[in-house]
């Protein structure tokens, strides 16, 4: 740990703001708080969003891991890491379990979590508004009177075009019976993760200076119809090929010298747990 | 009580206004006040709507129609004044006061509006069928097989070729973009209509056929319509009582066929003479 700086990069005056947002999140599950984003030695887009929430609840006994789109040696994760642990010292691990926070980019980790974990998400764009409405002030009126219309017809829309709902990562979904909220581009596989979890859930969002949270125990309902209900990215009878795992989220391999696809799983620290116990199967909550 | 719609003293301004013009015995260079510029586009406007009534609506650009029915419609706040809905709190409270999320609530379920502008009232690159199912979701339905349904018995209905619903109105003509209008406006089954100059720029034999649609909807539907135009030939057609407007103001009001034979005020002659 570099002692020049203050713990966590952050001084604690940005900190104890950026907490009193945080709470004001979880007290109101899935609405958009708006905090006075901080200047990081980071590019905006490299996920400062998230790290402010990480930098402003991390402690000296947390054990962090850090992953992007799943993998805990990506560049950006390599770098968030290092930062981290040169301005707070504390462990740094790539198992889920071990650790007590978790910050991530596109992927919720497949081992559930438990009540003694935070998981913080790096958002891009959190307003799940901004396909129907230009405005953002007309975005946070639609909010304040639960006008959500526009976000079903959007889905309507494209049953009408495409026969079935072609949306992908960052499906909408309604938190706690109240705010329509994008849970950052995670998978629908992961969507469901977030209904009634153990764990807290944060969201950050740096350019658009927006902290929203989903607590423990809370209701998490993807938008869908009665007749065109929401359902995960089927994964068939994949199986990993590095660790066996079938029934999880998987990274598509191609192979353009013999033409053949191969999967692998997504969550990297999932997997070499899962090859070195020798298992083929862990279920996490996706799985039947 | 008994009317579908009472409106009570509405006044809609656009500019803040001032001490000279807040004071309503102090004359305005027509609605516009001439100290502060402030205009005052519906001022202390009052009457009623019977059910299943057509209301008619008429006035020179620029008396105030539009704004009046937009405000009706929560679009555009009412500086003053009060509204009931007999299909609110059983036309008890004033709608114009309630919470804007009442106010979606009315406005999706008790209101229908079918804009001047088919930009306005319309999302032009979505297909016809969401422009009618957004006022269903917005009323709470979640089945998109009987949405889709619904959409196609009302378009039909307009005569819009069931072959074209999956096409976004910016591909139609403007009559076939009021017709999905009417359509959308009329969805929920809503009690009371409001239709801003539906027929405006439409050809001759196109505006016949959509007011005989109006016609067509409002016997089968039972629904209470105020319709606004600045073409007294329309209005005629249609209402069975109209008002008119100057000014922001109403110069004139009774049974449509009482108006156009014994015109009382200088301005609705003018425009009973004009039709002529
Ligand atoms: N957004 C606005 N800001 C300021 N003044 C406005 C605004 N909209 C309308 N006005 C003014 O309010 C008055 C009433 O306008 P409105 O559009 O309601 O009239 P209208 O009777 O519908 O006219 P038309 O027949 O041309 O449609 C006009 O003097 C207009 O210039
Ligand atoms: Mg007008
Ligand atoms: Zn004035």
């Amino acid at each position: 740990m570099d002692e020049s700086y203050n713990f966590a990069f952050l001084d604690e005056g940005s900190k104890r703001e950026i907490r009193r947002a945080i709470i004001k999140a979880i007290s109101l599950p899935g609405y958009q708080v708006p905090f006075g984003s901080r200047e990081l030695p980071i590019g905006r887009g490299w996920g400062t969003g998230g790290l402010q929430v990480t930098l402003s609840i991390i402690g000296p006994e947390d054990t962090l891991k850090v992953i992007d789109q799943g993998s805990d040696d990506s560049v950006n994760a390599i770098s968030i890491k290092k930062f981290i642990s040169l301005t707070t010292g504390v462990g740094i691990t790539e198992d889920s379990e071990e650790a007590t926070l978790i910050q991530s980019r596109h992927r919720i980790p497949e081992i559930p979590l438990t009540d003694s974990q935070v998981l913080v998400l790096q958002v891009p764009t959190p307003e799940p508004l901004r396909g129907v409405e230009r405005s953002l002030g007309a975005a946070r009126q639609l909010h304040a009177d639960k006008e959500y219309s526009s976000a079903w017809l959007m889905l309507y829309e494209q049953i009408m075009r495409y026969g079935r709902i072609t949306l992908g990562a960052d499906y909408p979904v309604l938190v706690d019976g109240r705010y329509v909220m994008a849970p950052s581009p995670i998978p629908r596989y992961d969507t469901l993760k977030l209904h009634n979890a153990e764990c807290l859930y944060l969201f950050g969002a740096g350019r658009e200076k927006m902290i929203y949270a989903v607590p423990p125990y809370t209701s998490v309902e993807p938008l869908d119809f009665e007749d065109y209900e929401f359902d995960i990215e089927d994964m068939g009878d994949r199986t990993c090929r590095l660790c066996g795992a079938t029934g999880v989220y998987f990274d598509e391999m191609f192979d353009p010298q013999t033409g053949e696809r191969h999967y692998q799983c997504s969550d990297t620290g999932f997997c070499s747990k899962n090859a070195q116990r020798g298992h083929t199967h862990e279920p996490g909550i996706n799985s039947k | 009580m008994n009317q579908a719609l009472t409106v009570n003293d509405l006044t809609v301004r656009y500019g803040n206004g001032c001490s000279y013009c807040r004071d309503i015995s102090n004359p305005l260079d027509k609605n516009r006040c001439p100290h502060c510029k402030s205009v005052w586009a519906v001022r202390n406007i009052s009457f009623e709507l019977y059910p299943s009534e057509i209301l008619g609506i008429v006035g020179e650009s620029g008396s105030g129609k539009t704004t009046l029915l937009r405000s009706l419609y929560f679009d555009i706040p009412a500086t003053s004044g009060a509204a009931y809905l007999s299909g609110y709190s059983d036309g008890l409270v004033d709608i114009m006061g309630v919470s804007s999320q009442q106010k979606r609530i009315i406005r999706n379920s008790l209101l229908g509006m079918v804009y001047q502008n088919p930009t306005q009232g319309l999302l032009m690159d979505y297909s016809s069928s969401g422009n009618v199912a957004q006022k269903l979701i917005a009323a709470g339905s979640r089945n998109v097989g009987s949405m889709q349904d619904r959409a196609n018995e009302l378009l039909e209905h307009m005569q819009i070729p069931l072959g074209r619903v999956k096409e976004p109105p910016k591909q139609f003509s403007g009559g076939m973009q009021q017709r999905v209008q009417i359509s959308k406006a009329i969805a929920n089954n809503p009690p009371v209509l409001l239709l801003d100059e539906v027929t405006t720029g439409l050809d001759l034999s196109v505006q016949a056929k959509v007011l005989d649609l109006i016609r067509s909807v409002q016997k089968k539907l039972n629904i209470a319509i105020i319709i606004v135009s600045h073409d007294l030939a329309v209005i005629r057609m249609l209402s069975d009582r109209t008002i008119v407007m100057l000014d922001g103001g109403i110069v004139e009001h009774g049974l449509t066929d009482q108006i156009m034979e014994d015109p009382q005020h200088w301005f609705t002659q003018t425009l009973v003479h004009s039709l002529i």
